[in-house]
């Protein structure tokens, strides 16, 4: 069996998860795909993702509506041991890497963390990730029977519906542990924009801007122009001009949409291990010494405080001629 | 009480990564220590000068060279260093089993690890040692504060900022903003090097390896590095935009 852990947010599947499924029809193991649902009030989630799997296997207990990685690490656990799974699926989200290293302690299996790709070659899995601040490609073998694998987020896209019937569902009986870290306050991202993750146009600032009115003014500016999500450096997040949900990099989120706009960005290596496989990457910058522009596919030497609003002044006025369209 | 920090020793983030032979050459390189572990070393420093009573052990596991970053981390204030020494590249979830038993063997009660490593790219050995102590962690910690026998906290979840408390022992792992390193001062240096270094073979924890490294592959992913001047800042925009519409169709 292999095991599919669902990631879910406000009652609804991660598309995320529907990359797991895919990557769980292309390993080449054999056996059911089961879909793993666990949380508080997540009737919603298990029907959503059935007509995906073979089977859904649901946990809906009050001491799971918060995340805890030993907790849930318990629960994913005693599932793969019940239902003999050999492989287990997980999203590299954060979250998701402390859970997969938790899990593969559990039962005595390999990690494969953060994969982009993974096969089984006679009976083995062998997966390639990025290391060295995403400066090179791996190629690991996993040497235990039972494995682990966290997915890169974005990485395989979404599976379609099976076509059968949709999986069976199943709720089943765990022993957990008590959670032990005891969350006290909790200050939340605001959201509404589309996420970093599922963008395919990411404009990101730096310290370049000046301050957070021009972040808003300039950044968020051309984005809301591009329809894109919204990226910040480090040096941004640490201002305090955006939430640390923005930041991109090393400490950060790890992005690869078709186009990156790095907007006074320098280009630290720690920026660079959170885009560098973006499709097209597009800086500007007033130093033409940036290290951005070594990696850049497109780039202007320029300030942004009169390049950025040309831009978001010249693809306002295509939209609103027809013949700029 | 006693606090253990994991050192690893990686290649300078200035420094250019060379592949030769499927490896990522080290030869001839800086290297220092991760400075996601520096992190880690100052937490515990603080929480020692801030009144607890505290020893410190830096524990590295790697060749013969990850002495030098045992070195440093003795030369920031840490008392002591456990260097488990081997060649092989051991796999988060393997080494887990290492630090978890040195863990057991100096009764530990807290545990520092690095966010994120600068060399696998691996978040897993602090949740890693955490499941095989059956202790909690908190990972990507921003603030901390140990009082009595309690931590408490901040650190950044996927959706936000939590606000944490928990009892020892626990594993931290560390990040960016938790804190400013500070740099070795030189009668520190000069005490680093009478501190001790205890020596401990890998075999004499008999962990099994979980995965083999096939070797590695260098990112060249070639970029146009087409780079124009902005000072005419309507014509450089409208060379982008037109760039945009071309190549990429995410301007209609
Ligand atoms: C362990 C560790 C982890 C880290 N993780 C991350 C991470 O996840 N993400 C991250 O981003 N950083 C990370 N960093 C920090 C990183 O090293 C850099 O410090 C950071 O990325 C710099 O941000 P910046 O490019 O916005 O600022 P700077 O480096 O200050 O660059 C600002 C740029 O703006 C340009 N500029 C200024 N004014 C203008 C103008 N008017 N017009 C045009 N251009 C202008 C300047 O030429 C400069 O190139 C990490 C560091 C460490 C040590
Ligand atoms: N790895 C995961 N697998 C499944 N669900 C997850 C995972 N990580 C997070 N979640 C869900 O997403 C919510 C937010 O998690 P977090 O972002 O870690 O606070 C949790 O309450 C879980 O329901």
């Amino acid at each position: 069996m292999i095991l599919v852990v669902v990631a879910h947010a406000g009652g609804r599947v991660s598309r995320s998860a529907l990359g797991l499924v895919a990557a769980a029809r292309q390993i080449g193991r054999r056996g059911p795909v089961a879909a793993l649902v666990l949380g508080h009030g997540v009737a919603g989630v298990a029907a959503e993702i059935a007509p995906y799997v073979d089977q859904v296997l649901v946990a809906d207990r009050e001491d799971l509506a918060q995340y805890d990685p030993q907790v849930w690490a318990a629960a994913v656990a005693q599932i793969a041991r019940e239902g003999e799974a050999d492989t287990i699926l997980v999203t590299a989200s954060r979250s998701g890497r402390e859970l997969s290293a938790r899990v593969a302690v559990k039962l005595d299996a390999a990690l494969l963390e953060d994969v982009v790709s993974v096969a089984d070659q006679q009976g083995a899995l062998v997966a390639e990730r990025y290391s060295c601040l995403a400066r090179v490609t791996e190629r690991i073998e996993a040497l235990s029977p039972v494995v682990v694998v966290a997915i890169k987020p974005g990485v395989f896209a979404a599976a379609e519906p099976t076509g059968a019937e949709p999986g069976e569902q199943y709720d089943v009986d765990l022993a957990l542990p008590p959670a032990r870290v005891r969350v006290i306050g909790k200050v939340r991202y605001a959201t509404g924009r589309i996420a970093l993750a599922d963008a395919d146009v990411v404009v990101s600032g730096g310290r370049g801007v000046g301050d957070a009115a021009g972040f808003e003014r300039l950044i968020v500016g051309l984005a809301d122009q591009l329809g894109a999500a919204v990226g910040a450096s480090r040096a941004v997040v640490d201002a305090g001009w955006r939430p640390y949900s923005d930041q991109v990099g090393q400490t950060g989120k790890t992005v690869q949409p078709k186009v990156y706009i790095a907007v006074g960005i320098s280009g630290a290596v720690q920026h660079l291990s959170g885009m560098n496989k973006s499709r097209l990457i597009v800086a500007i910058n007033k130093d033409s010494e940036a290290p951005i522009f070594r990696v850049c596919d497109f780039g202007i030497v320029g300030n942004v405080e009169s390049v950025v609003p040309a831009m978001i002044e010249q693809i306002a006025a295509a939209r609103l001629s027809p013949a700029g369209s | 009480m006693r606090i253990l920090t994991v050192i690893r020793q990686v290649l300078d983030a200035e420094e250019s990564v060379y592949v030769d032979n499927r490896a990522v050459d080290l030869k001839g390189r800086k290297l220092v220590m991760d400075t996601m572990d520096e992190y880690g070393v100052e937490e515990a420093l603080r929480i020692r000068e801030r009144g607890a009573e505290a020893e410190i052990v830096a524990v590295g596991i790697g060749p013969a060279r990850i002495e030098e970053a045992l070195r440093s981390a003795l030369s920031m204030g840490a008392d002591r260093a456990i260097h488990v020494e081997t060649g092989e590249e051991v796999d988060p979830i393997a080494l887990s089993g290492v630090v978890a038993a040195i863990a057991n063997k100096e009764a530990a009660q807290m545990i520092f690890c690095g966010g994120q490593q600068a060399d696998w790219d691996s978040q897993a050995l602090g949740a890693a040692v955490a499941e095989r102590l059956d202790w909690p962690a908190l990972t990507w910690t921003r603030k901390l504060e140990l009082k009595g026998n309690t931590l408490a906290g901040q650190r950044d979840a996927e959706d936000g900022v939590e606000s944490f408390e928990v009892d020892l022992p626990a594993v931290v792992t560390t990040q960016q903003d938790l804190n400013e390193p500070r740099y070795p001062t030189l009668p520190n240096i000069m005490k680093a090097k009478k501190k001790e270094i205890r020596r401990e073979t890998l075999e004499s924890f008999g962990v099994a390896l979980k995965v083999r490294n096939h070797g590695v592959e260098a990112q060249n992913r070639e970029r146009l590095r087409q780079v124009i001047d902005g000072r005419d800042a309507a014509a450089a925009a409208a060379q982008l935009i037109a760039m945009l519409r071309e190549k990429t169709g995410v301007i209609a």
